[in-house]
């Protein structure tokens, strides 16, 4: 008698189990495995966004024969990785610094904190263009380099200028991230045990020492998620550099993500921005699996 | 007397490191407040020619003769309150559409045993590393042939079910001892009894840190409305304040008052739910 309930109340959740799934499963199978999979099937045709004269049909791999040759789609996947290279350690590195930082108990500390994360919490629209603002020929930077170096430097036309448009978002990217980083390494810092501390202490250990012996190498799981999130979020890059410089000049702001909208929706060339798609995919899971690579390693040493 | 002289000694050291700590501090807070600080004064400034020449000197950061002038002058040129209430429902959709369909998936995960359980948790887990820009061009294509176009649903069901989500869900339930739902079991509670009068209630650490972190998402979304919304109807804030920035000739007073006008709610959020947010960023690198 009770083993027939017990059964029945197994077979019972396994329907209402994926009753409670269903709303999820069904939207997630329609709205991101559905478009997924499309990608790698629309990168190998010519479909267009709204149906021209041409008929639809199968290409083979005309359109990455074409990513080959075109010259914007090379400068976009080198923004990409300039971005990515320079980005990564320095928000990284800004971010741990800054986490030190406000690692301690002293009055206004929450102050602190909470005023290297507004940035964070500030729309991307927003900051792109208060930057603008800021990197504006007669504006404020321009006005402190001037000072700064006694005249000699500037004025430069930030975001107009082909060398230095790229370093201008790369500025304004780091001010707007840095305090999401921030706050992940103050979470990790947090949990280090302190008594790890206190036997550094005991044997003589100074600030350094304990820094490159307990902190650095403690924070290592923080710091691969750090790196990995950073790198991934330097290949999405879109919003800063449509608002605030369309790609340009002489795309030098170009970049993947913003070269498949103006392909798949200004041009209508679905399919060729399917193909930039499954680069940028591509190159997103190979981040991905290269970290949880080294999370596997790091359990197995551990 | 060596000794006291090497305390005192210490002490000024200590003094020197605390004093440059917080100039440090100091410094960084003017480097992140400051740019906001500049967004709101210079939206005070009516007039755009004392703007511009003020731009690149001290008084940038002092509002001179304060007016709302450049405030007006939005309200006139920008049908800004529809972009307001755009963003407002489209995001508020999403998070409260959002908190019950993934931590319904949340709950079967942790605390049911069926059929296909580890195959769907796994596929949760793996549909995490897709990023929204690798699905953007087949999802335009799929919303477009669903007639979708310019419209509130098109800007809010593709983003209900979120898989990073219903996974902050299902590692939060599996902590939650399984007794809760046992007890009620024998009493005759139906699962959906119990996960909406017993699970939900003890959860609310979870829905905050899910809705912080789909609301900073989806207030700054930029890619798919810009490609979706052709008029302002349906056009959240982000493209609204791009279309105003675009407008020439530019002006910098009444750019900044839209501006801080759309910073406003998340500040105001912001500070009053500190501790949440960064809460929810810290549990969302720790878990993630």
């Amino acid at each position: 008698m009770a083993r027939r309930s017990k059964a029945r109340t197994v077979t019972d959740d396994t329907v209402t189990a994926w009753l409670f799934m269903a709303p999820a499963l069904i939207l997630l199978l329609l709205f991101l495995i559905l478009p997924f999979f499309m990608a790698f099937g629309l990168a190998f045709t010519n479909q267009r966004l709204i149906p021209g004269p041409i008929p639809t049909r199968f290409v083979g791999l005309r359109n990455f024969q074409r990513l080959l040759d075109d010259a914007t789609f090379h400068h976009a996947l080198r923004n990409n990785f300039v971005f990515a290279l320079v980005v990564v350690p320095l928000q990284s590195g800004l971010a741990l610094f800054l986490a030190l930082l406000v690692n301690t108990r002293r009055r206004f500390i929450t102050f602190f904190r909470a005023s290297y994360f507004v940035p964070t919490v500030t729309t991307m629209v927003v900051v792109a263009i208060i930057w603008g603002f800021l990197l504006a020929e007669q504006g404020p930077i321009n006005a402190i380099l001037r000072v700064i170096s006694f005249g000699h430097l500037g004025p430069y036309k930030w975001i107009d200028d082909p060398h230095l448009a790229l370093p201008a978002i790369i500025m304004l990217s780091i001010w707007q991230g840095v305090g999401f980083q921030m706050v992940i390494y103050l979470a990790g810092l947090q949990g280090i045990p302190p008594d790890l501390y206190e036997a550094a202490s005991i044997d003589g250990a100074g600030m350094w020492q304990k820094f490159r012996y307990i902190t650095f190498p403690s924070l290592r799981n923080t710091h691969i998620f750090v790196l990995v999130t950073t790198t991934i979020l330097a290949f999405k890059l879109f919003t800063q550099v449509e608002v605030l410089t369309q790609g340009g000049p002489l795309d030098a702001t170009q970049t993947i993500v913003r070269l498949m909208y103006v392909i798949g929706f200004r041009e209508l060339k679905v399919g060729y921005a399917a193909a930039i798609t499954v680069v940028f995919v591509l190159i997103v899971l190979l981040i991905s699996l290269i970290q949880r690579r080294v999370l596997v390693e790091e359990r197995e040493v551990a | 007397m060596l000794d006291a002289e090497r305390r005192w000694g210490m002490r000024r050291v200590r003094r020197a490191t605390g004093g440059l700590h917080m100039l440090l501090l100091l410094f960084f807070a003017f480097v992140f407040l400051a740019p906001l600080w500049i967004m709101w004064v210079s939206s005070l400034k009516a007039d755009e020619f004392q703007l511009l020449t003020e731009m690149g000197t001290w008084r940038i950061f002092v509002p001179s003769h304060p007016s709302l002038q450049n405030y007006f002058d939005v309200f006139r040129r920008m049908p800004f309150q529809r972009f307001f209430l755009n963003s407002t429902i489209i995001v508020t959709s999403i998070v409260a559409a959002g908190s019950v369909v993934n931590s319904m998936a949340g709950y079967a995960l942790a605390r049911m045993r069926w059929l296909g359980r580890g195959l769907v948790l796994s596929l949760i887990v793996s549909l995490i590393i897709i990023p929204f820009e690798g699905v953007a061009i087949p999802l335009l294509l799929i919303v477009n042939r669903l007639g979708w176009l310019d419209s509130y649903r098109v800007q809010i069901i593709p983003f209900i079910a979120h898989p990073f989500s219903i996974y902050l869900f299902y590692q939060f339930f599996i902590g939650i001892p399984k007794d809760f739902d046992e007890a009620a079991l024998v009493d005759g509670a139906s699962r959906l009894r119990i996960y909406w009068n017993i699970i939900l209630p003890l959860s609310k650490p979870v829905l905050a840190t899910v809705a912080i972190l789909q609301f900073l998402e989806y207030w700054g979304a930029f890619l798919w409305p810009l490609m979706v919304t052709r008029g302002f109807e349906y056009r959240p804030l982000t493209v609204g304040m791009q279309t105003f920035f675009g407008q020439w000739p530019r002006e910098w007073g009444d750019i900044m008052a839209f501006a801080t006008m759309m910073t406003i709610p998340t500040l105001v959020l912001f500070l009053a739910f500190q501790r949440w947010f960064i809460q929810s960023v810290a549990s969302a690198g720790v878990k993630g």
